[in-house]
């Protein structure tokens, strides 16, 4: 296509046609070499009253309601994992369900039949959901999403928008501990890696020993809608969406790489739905099994 | 301190800075022309009423025009040069008009350098859209926040360069040495009120619009005339003020949406104008020349929509001038709207869903700044002012105005649009010219003997004329004479003139003149809006005046200046330039000057016949 | 129609309080047209700062019943009537008066960015490329400037002492659109992670939520400004790559000499050197000594080590694609 090198006058010396280098400034900032710190006056004198917000809606109800669900969920998760037992629907059932809490179920302290043959920690005697647990635990509490909501509903810092944050000092994640934030991306490895072990256990769910061999059960839907929905949670995480293409400068070099980062990306603007319907569906998986095994009722088999 | 001025002004007690190259306006030109001057090697000062950044420049969304010939390679220099001048009705300076279409492909390459992130064609170069009056696709744009792009680029080059910027500063005057040379400027500094003065070797103003003296402009607060009136009152030539662009269908209200046009895109989709009686009066207005093209029954004109071959065209979508002057006419017989405009409406004759589909960003802006919700009820427009085409006169190569020292570039300046400008002309025109000022400002500075220094006398009578309002007890609030001028200026010398009407304005003007020498303010000078505006009268009024006498003197009409009592051209008009200056008494002249003559190279191309069915010139849309 | 109470705060650094403004109400009016009606009658030293009432300069900015909002784009008929409606001046940045406040801190920090550095340009002197390139970019260049994001931000505005090492949402869009512009070969990550506080944010996305533009500042601009800090200085599978790519990263230590650590001057150290007036007159300039004295020594230079632009953020080394 013919464009539009035509006979001008006044072409800028750094114009297009050569590529000579830019005039430099000695003020000015090229390169991060010439950046210098501008000193920056602090401590002057605020406009508006001295109140810790002059809003009047309530804001004060979305990081309530986030306070109450995550203590729950906190308090229920502890109380599963010290328990120790129920976590397991075996042979005996004719089933082969365990709670996500427990997976994988490696050491030493897991009941026979849960653990197939990858008992790894032979030496470890306490509950195995602190294995279980270590990597979406992890995962959940360096999540980009939670960490907003825990930071305005616990933290308080701040409690809501232009509501004064409730502590004196913030460094933010710039300094130990919370600086290790920043591994949320290993995290996320791991999480795949547990996602992949929930999902065979998901797919063995759907064996039924002594009960005609494979079909469907509650429990198997159970599983996967946990498997499905951690996959969820985790492919429209932050880091994945780094990983998958955010990195990438110019997409149409990296087109595959682009379509990925388009899908997670839309993926990810429901991040924090999928945050939270996956930890409804962690704790329904849970309470399932738990009663199962503890007896209450069996496994229904659907077909 | 800054503002120790209360006790007596005296030079030695007025902050001082000095500069090479003191740049007014921080809008697109000013920043060209800044950085131009700063990458020359020259101490430049960037002083702006308002925060840097904020400048009318980003309400600019269509594009920048510019004959890249990334969509149509058969676009060039040429081609657009000969589009600028008939849009302009050849009163253009052919010589500007001539620069602009050449350099402006270059300066839209220098923005991308510096980070603009323009649109792109599927080959990865700059996209160009179609605008009215331009032949072939030529608007270079970033959806519809170009101005927003242009004057963020500039910004951030210039932030980048380490560019003195001084903010909130509103100049008053311009101060000359005993050469007549420029050598300061006098104002004052928003926030505290304290006075300032920037001495420079050269003066580039940059200043923008002068709408505010309308009631109805699509302009913000600081498009006050400041420039116009600063170089008049410095000595300088004017030329061609009565061109002064305005849209027919701006919203009058409500008042959170007045000046904001509606686009013609309204009444190509089925909008139509009514009266306060419910009559679809264009039908009233068909003027000969048209009513063979134009549809005489409603029915035929709504049958247009769908079948454009066996109807004619309906007689809201005829030219601009005669869809104003018909509106005009209308509101001036007392059948106009409520607020001083008429209706238009789509919303009863298109189904909401067809209106949010075919216009959505009207519909949104509508309906989140006003909540009013244009597929449900009808809009109130009016001629809304939104461009001065007409300026300082300058060097079309160097723009350099008739005082030496200084030069002016954007839209305070006069000559590269004629007496009407295509949409997409400004953005390139800012860019082109306001770094051709920059550099003959750096060349002027680096020439210049002697040091500038403020002379004491005259700052401080600067000084005491601002102050002045304060030490009346009793006056007119300065709200009250800037509404009774907008109401003077929008309904005497609006869109539409008439020399009755226009010699009545000019004896309002005498009039809120002699009010404004006495208006009185309260409160202190730290960032006082009042106070502000009364010192901000006396350029308003002066381009008023002005624009006043030009269109008195230009009994024809042409572009964007139309009169009623003289609806055509006049070839005679055509050859001059009306030329503005206050003589030694410090009287207002005026004198039709002829224009500047093309070379027969250039004027060749105007033998040629156009060729395409160019969109008819005007600057509809925004 | 009924009356409308407007609640205004007047005041300036010497001290202030909310002042009632009765108006009758007008159908269809934005926040600032009640303003400027004050402004004509009861109030015409009214300070505040307007210019397109467009909500396209940005420069409206107050806080309306609490939320950092622009004030020419609250309708009135959106806000509760039945209480006065409440206009305070932006809370972080200090008060000139009224509802003009000093935002000098953000034009501060914008000097201190390390603007575009493109590559090569193509042999006939423009640059290529493609929409999906540019289209992340042109996000955040919508921004207005508004400020309501470095308002609303409770890093500076909860903690004062973190401005001279934070440069805030605003500034963090500026550097994504940077870091991932396709022609640009600065690497600002050290810069990010040591100078500009990218570690000070913790992502509680208010700035998104005030954004009138409707930037998704948190999850466009800064968490992936994050994921790319951490490809640069926490990833140790990047960490591999650049190994096995032998890619070479400034160190830290390199950064920190270019950038040293500095002491925030006070106010009261600013009253001292105020012989100008510093509040938002010449905020950019001639407020900042050290700004006009930042250039000596400061001359062309390329990055140190290889770091191409291309390496910048991507943990996988170059693309099949690329």
């Amino acid at each position: 296509m013919a464009c539009c090198r035509v006979d001008r006058t006044g072409r800028h010396p750094g114009g297009p046609g050569g590529s000579e280098p830019e005039k430099e400034d000695k003020s000015g900032v090229s390169t991060i070499d010439d950046v210098k710190p501008i000193p920056v006056t602090i401590g002057g004198v605020r406009g508006g009253p001295a109140v810790r917000t002059l809003r009047r809606d309530p804001w004060w109800k979305s990081p309530a309601f986030t306070f109450v669900v995550l203590t729950l969920f906190v308090a229920y998760t502890v109380w599963a994992v010290f328990q120790n037992a129920d976590y397991f629907v075996g042979l005996s059932q004719h089933r082969d369900l365990i709670s996500p809490l427990y997976s994988p179920c490696i050491v030493g302290s897991c009941v026979p039949g849960s653990h197939g043959s990858f008992l790894v920690l032979h030496w470890w005697m306490l509950t195995p959901a602190l294995i279980g647990l270590s990597g979406p635990g992890l995962f959940r509490s360096t999540c980009y999403y939670y960490r907003k909501a825990y930071y305005r509903s616990f933290w308080q810092s701040p409690p809501g928008c232009a509501v004064a944050d409730g502590h004196k000092r913030y460094t933010g994640e710039s300094r130990f501990p919370l600086i290790l934030q920043n591994i949320h991306r290993y995290a996320w490895y791991v999480a795949i890696a547990w996602n992949v072990i929930l999902t065979i256990d998901a797919i063995m769910a759907y064996r039924l020993p002594g009960d005609g061999g494979i079909g469907v059960s509650v429990g198997s839907l159970v599983l996967t809608a946990n498997a499905a929905a951690l996959w969820m949670y985790s492919l429209s995480c932050h880091a994945c969406r780094h990983v998958t293409g955010g990195h990438v400068n110019e997409f149409s070099k990296a087109p595959i790489r682009h379509r990925l980062w388009k899908v997670v990306s839309k993926l990810n603007a429901i991040h924090m739905q999928f945050a939270w319907i996956s930890l409804f569906v962690v704790v329904i998986a849970d309470a399932y099994v738990r009663m199962v095994a503890a007896g209450w009722f069996t496994d229904p088999k659907l077909f | 301190m800054a503002d120790g001025l209360t006790a007596g002004p005296g030079a030695g007690e007025l902050e001082t800075h000095d500069f090479d190259v003191v740049v007014i306006g921080a809008g697109g030109a000013g920043l060209r022309a800044a950085v131009e001057a700063k990458e020359r090697g020259l101490r430049t000062a960037l002083v702006c009423k308002s925060l840097l950044g904020k400048a009318h420049t980003v309400m600019a969304e269509g594009g920048a025009a510019a004959a890249m010939g990334n969509v149509w390679s058969e676009d060039n220099w040429q081609v657009h040069f000969r589009d600028t001048m008939r849009g302009g009705k050849m009163l253009n300076n052919w010589r500007m008009a001539q620069l602009h279409a050449q350099e402006s492909p270059d300066r839209i390459y220098e923005l991308e350098r510096w980070g603009a992130l323009f649109d792109r064609t599927p080959d990865g170069r700059i996209l160009q859209r179609d605008f009215g009056g331009h032949r072939y696709a030529r608007l270079a744009h970033v959806g519809d926040r170009t101005g927003l792009e242009l004057i963020r680029t500039l910004q951030q080059r210039a932030v980048s360069l380490g560019i003195e910027v001084f903010m909130e500063c509103k100049i008053l005057r311009l101060h000359k040495d005993s050469e007549g040379r420029v050598s300061a400027a006098v104002g004052y500094w928003r926030p505290t009120g304290g006075f300032v003065a920037f001495t420079g070797k050269a003066f580039v103003l940059a200043t923008g619009s002068i709408g505010k003296s309308w009631k109805y402009t699509s302009n913000s607060w600081e498009s006050t005339g400041d420039g116009h009136a600063m170089a008049l009152w410095a000595g300088a030539d004017m030329i061609d003020m009565e061109c002064v662009q305005f849209h027919p269908t701006g919203m009058v209200w409500p008042l959170s949406v007045r000046g904001i046009l509606v686009t013609e895109g309204v009444r190509g989709d089925g909008g139509v104008l009514r009266n306060s009686e419910g009559r679809r009066f264009m039908f009233d207005y068909i003027p000969p020349m048209f009513a063979a093209e134009t549809a005489d029954s409603e029915a035929e004109g709504d049958r247009w929509y769908d079948d454009h071959t066996n109807n004619r065209r309906p007689p809201e979508l005829l030219p601009r001038d005669e869809v104003a002057r018909s509106i005009n006419s209308e509101v001036k017989a007392g059948r106009g709207s409520p607020h001083g405009g008429v209706f238009l409406d789509i919303a009863s004759r298109r189904s909401a869903e067809y209106i949010r589909r075919r216009l959505p960003s009207m519909y949104h802006q509508f309906k989140e700044l006003a909540g009013v919700d244009i597929t449900a009820e009808a809009m109130e427009v009016g001629p809304t002012c939104h461009y001065v085409m007409g300026g300082i006169r300058v060097n079309a190569d160097t723009e350099a105005t008739t005082v030496p020292g200084l030069f002016a570039c954007g839209e305070v300046a006069g000559g590269m649009h004629g007496s009407n400008r295509l949409g997409g002309n400004s953005l390139s025109d800012l860019l082109v010219f306001g770094r051709r000022a920059g550099m003959a400002a750096a060349d002027y500075a680096e020439g210049r003997t002697g040091t500038p220094t403020v002379d004491a006398a005259e700052s401080r009578k600067v000084v005491s004329e601002a102050l002045a309002p304060f030490a009346r007890d009793s006056g007119e609030s300065p709200y009250d004479i800037h509404r009774d001028l907008q109401e003077t200026m929008q309904s005497l010398v609006g869109i539409i003139r008439t020399e009755s009407e226009l010699v009545q304005a000019a004896g309002e003007l005498d009039k809120l003149a002699e009010r404004a020498d006495a208006v009185a303010v309260s409160g202190g000078r730290a960032y006082n809006p009042g106070w502000n505006l009364a010192t901000d009268l006396p350029s308003m009024l002066a381009v008023s005046r002005l624009v006043t006498t030009g269109a008195l003197e230009r009994r024809e009409s042409r572009g964007g200046h139309t009169r009623d009592d003289y609806p055509k051209p006049d070839p005679e008009f055509g050859k001059v330039n009306l030329v503005q200056r206050l003589d030694e008494q410090g009287r207002l002249t005026l004198s039709p000057e002829p224009l500047p003559q093309m070379p027969p190279e250039l004027a060749a191309l105007f033998e040629e016949p156009a060729a395409s069915p160019a969109p008819a010139p005007g600057k509809e849309g925004h | 129609m009924a009356d409308v109470t407007m609640r205004v705060w007047r005041g300036d650094s010497a001290g202030g309080d909310f002042a009632d403004y009765t108006m009758p109400a007008v159908e269809g009016e934005v926040v600032l047209d009640v303003l400027h009606r004050i402004q004509a009658g009861p109030a015409p030293d009214l300070a505040c700062r307007w210019n397109c009432k467009a909500g396209k300069c940005g420069s409206c900015s107050a806080e309306i019943n609490g939320m950092p909002r622009l004030m020419c784009m609250t309708r009135m008929d959106e806000l509760p009537t039945e209480e006065p409606v409440v206009v305070a001046p932006m809370k972080t940045f200090p008060i000139v008066r009224d509802l003009v406040t000093d935002v000098s801190f953000n034009y501060v920090m914008a000097r201190q960015l390390p603007p575009l550095k493109p590559k090569a340009p193509e042999a006939d002197g423009t640059y290529r490329m493609q929409q999906v390139d540019v289209e992340r970019g042109q996000e955040f260049r919508k921004c207005i400037e508004c400020f309501l994001c470095q308002d609303v931000c409770h890093v500076i505005r909860d903690h004062e002492e973190n401005k001279p090492n934070y440069a805030g949402p605003r500034l963090f869009i500026r550097y994504m659109e940077l870091e991932s512009h396709p022609l640009d070969t600065n690497d600002r990550r050290e810069l990010l992670r040591q100078r500009m506080g990218i570690g000070l944010c913790n992502i509680t996305k208010c700035c998104t939520e005030v954004c009138p533009e409707h930037i998704k500042i948190t999850d466009n601009a800064i968490i992936p400004l994050k994921e790319r800090v951490v490809d640069g200085s926490y990833d140790p599978i990047a960490w591999l790559g650049r190994k096995i790519m032998r890619r070479t990263k400034r160190s830290a230590a390199e950064v920190a000499q270019d950038a040293p650590a500095f002491t925030a001057p006070t106010s009261e150290d600013r009253l001292e050197r105020q012989t100008v007036p510093v509040a938002v007159g010449a905020a950019v300039g001639a407020g900042n000594p050290a700004a006009a004295s930042a250039g000596p020594g400061a001359g062309p230079s390329e990055p140190a080590g290889g770091t191409g632009p291309t390496a910048a953020g991507d943990p996988f080394g170059t693309d099949a694609g690329a």
